[in-house]
């Protein structure tokens, strides 16, 4: 079985980013970029199904202009067989609805029996690109996966959901979307990141698969969130108890 | 203009604060219907809801676990004419929206917290440090809700309530099983206290000390993610950019340092109560009132006080 895993770069976790001066969008310039998290979860979960012989091949894609190629090669790096890197706006500037049309004519391409996204991108924090793709294609989805098993054609996943968790079955070709509790992601070694160096990756262009990337949306401004005012500090858990009754909250 | 709004049920009945939020923000787009698949209580309950029109009952068993493929078929074989498909962005909403909005060949858009018209909204982005004003032109505009962003609209009101059923479910998936735990403290989400431990309670048994100070104050419980993923707290306790977003009137914080993705699904509190034996922990940037102590001696002072 083939694994499809489509892989974004995004800015890294750790980065608070800040809205530019002229409210134009947010400053990405000399700011640390990395795969999004979700998505290292989701490679994790397609090699230790390729480990467990569940799967045969693990493809990764990304979407962007070309430094998504770094990237790729760190999903290769940690264990995904080749890569298919697809020329286009910035990742962050591309919507999920051109992104799932692209990943569409990819799944055409490449007929894998899963595809497995990252629940959200933490840059635009849309959540939605897996389930674009899984409408696109008329696939079944099971969105926000903590546990995932393949056997007699199906994937049975365990959902986080609002109250807790969901069990489902979805028949393949299916597409998942991984949380956070999923699995741990591995880090790339130093032989595997030289490796992943030599692995194939094809190149592309979105106008390849006739796909108009212009975005639906237009972004009209980019405020800075409301502040807050500063706060105290108190001294006891007495002070803090007066504080809290004097604003009636307890 | 009209709208299509999909009620939020869950555990068997109509979750009314989510339908009620997210009411009141689909109202100001034209007159709502509600699609409300579950049991009929659940139908008469939205159609108590200020600013609904319609309700549209639908108790098939396809759709009764929010399974997207039949649901979103349901949607779509109800939407002709309308302008605008709402849900509360829940996870069942997110679930569902997009696939609804690609069959339609329109751009979803998600978490909105701002309706400014017919066809401009605003949404966080970034974890909330960040807010995108976005204009859709797209025929039919399919947008979640950021519940935590909106009043509830009032009840008292009497809909109409008519019976529905999907014609063609495309049962590409099937429900197994819920592991739903019931609980009788108020529902994170709504709450008007939250209590949230994280990664500094550092034990599942001690977590004990975070509930029984919510219990004390009526409030809801949440959690960091690294209590969850310890194993602390169940995971639909995450608050946060990727787990739920809460606006309480006051949120308590205990041993949660205060990463961004936290404070990007509480910084909107009013007021933040933050205890930390870290007097540098960026939770207190935020916070209204900081304790800089040791959580195993301020939480069960607290606690006796109250
Ligand atoms: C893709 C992604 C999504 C994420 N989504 C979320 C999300 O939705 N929600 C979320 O919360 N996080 C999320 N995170 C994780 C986030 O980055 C932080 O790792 C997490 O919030 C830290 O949790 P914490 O504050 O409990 O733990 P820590 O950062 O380890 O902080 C523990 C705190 O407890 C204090 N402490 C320890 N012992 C005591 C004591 N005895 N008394 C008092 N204080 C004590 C310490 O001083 C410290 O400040 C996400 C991360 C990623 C990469
Ligand atoms: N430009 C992209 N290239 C590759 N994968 C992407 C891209 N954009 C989104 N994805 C995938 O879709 C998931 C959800 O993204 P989003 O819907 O934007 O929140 C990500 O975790 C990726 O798996």
């Amino acid at each position: 079985m083939k694994v499809l895993v489509p892989v974004k770069r995004v800015i890294d976790y750790n980065v608070k980013v800040r809205v530019k001066a002229d409210g134009s969008g947010v400053d990405l310039a000399n700011v640390k970029m990395s795969m999004n998290p979700f998505d290292e979860i989701s490679v994790e979960a397609a090699i230790r199904m390729k480990e467990a012989g569940v799967a045969s091949e693990v493809v990764v894609v990304s979407i962007g202009d070309a430094k998504s190629m770094e990237t790729l090669r760190t999903a290769l790096a940690m264990g995904a067989d080749r890569g298919i890197m697809i020329e286009a706006p910035e990742a962050t500037e591309i919507e999920p609805l051109a992104v799932a049309k692209i990943l569409k004519a990819v799944v055409d391409e490449e007929q894998p029996q899963l595809v497995i996204a990252g629940k959200q991108a933490i840059d635009n924090d849309m959540n939605a690109t897996g389930q674009m793709l899984a409408a696109l294609l008329g696939w079944g989805q099971a969105t926000f996966a903590s546990a995932l098993e393949i056997a007699d054609g199906k994937a049975q996943v365990t959902r986080e959901v609002d109250g807790g968790l969901q069990k489902i079955e979805v028949a393949l070709p299916a597409i998942v979307t991984t949380d956070l509790r999923l699995n741990e992601p591995r880090y790339a070694s130093l032989p595997n990141i030289m490796k992943a160096k030599k692995k194939p990756v094809a190149e592309k262009t979105a106008a390849d698969y006739g796909v108009d990337t212009t975005p639906r949306l237009k972004v009209v401004a980019t405020e800075e969130p409301a502040g807050r005012e500063a706060g105290i500090k108190v001294g006891s858990v007495g002070e803090l108890v007066e504080k809290l009754k004097e604003r009636a909250l307890v | 203009m009209s709208v299509l709004l999909l009620a939020e049920v869950a555990g068997g009945a109509l979750a009314l604060d989510a339908t009620a939020k997210s009411a009141s923000a689909a109202s100001a787009l034209g007159p709502v219907t509600a699609l409300v698949c579950g049991p009929a209580e659940a139908a008469a309950t939205a159609a108590g809801i200020a600013g609904i029109d319609k309700v549209l009952h639908c108790a098939d068993d396809s759709v009764a676990n929010g399974l997207a493929e039949n649901l979103s078929a349901l949607i779509l074989q109800l939407a002709g004419g309308v302008t605008h498909i709402v849900a509360p962005a829940t996870n069942s909403g997110k679930n569902v929206l997009p696939r609804v909005a690609a069959l339609l060949d329109a751009m979803v858009i998600t978490d909105v917290t701002k309706v400014l018209d017919a066809n401009t909204f605003k949404r966080p982005i970034y974890a909330g440090n960040a807010i995108q004003t976005v204009q859709s032109q797209d025929a039919v505009k399919v947008l979640s809700i950021r519940t935590a962003a909106f009043e509830a609209a009032a009840t008292g009101n009497a809909a109409p309530v008519e019976t529905v059923t999907l014609s063609d479910a495309p049962a590409l998936s099937a429900h197994l099983e819920d592991m739903v735990v019931k609980s009788d403290r108020p529902e994170l989400s709504s709450a008007k206290v939250v209590v949230s431990g994280g990664r500094g309670v550092g034990s599942e048994a001690d977590f004990a000390l975070i509930s029984g100070l919510a219990d004390k104050l009526g409030a809801a419980v949440g959690a960091s993610r690294a209590a969850v993923d310890s194993g602390f707290a169940a995971n639909d306790l995450q608050v946060g950019q990727t787990g739920k977003v809460v606006a309480p009137d006051l949120y308590v914080a205990v041993g949660i340092s205060g990463a961004i993705q936290h404070l990007a699904g509480m910084k909107d509190s009013k007021v933040i109560v933050a205890i930390n034996k870290d007097e540098d922990a960026p939770i207190f940037q935020v916070a209204d009132y900081g304790l800089v102590a040791d959580l195993f001696d301020a939480v069960p002072e607290l606690t006796g006080t109250l």
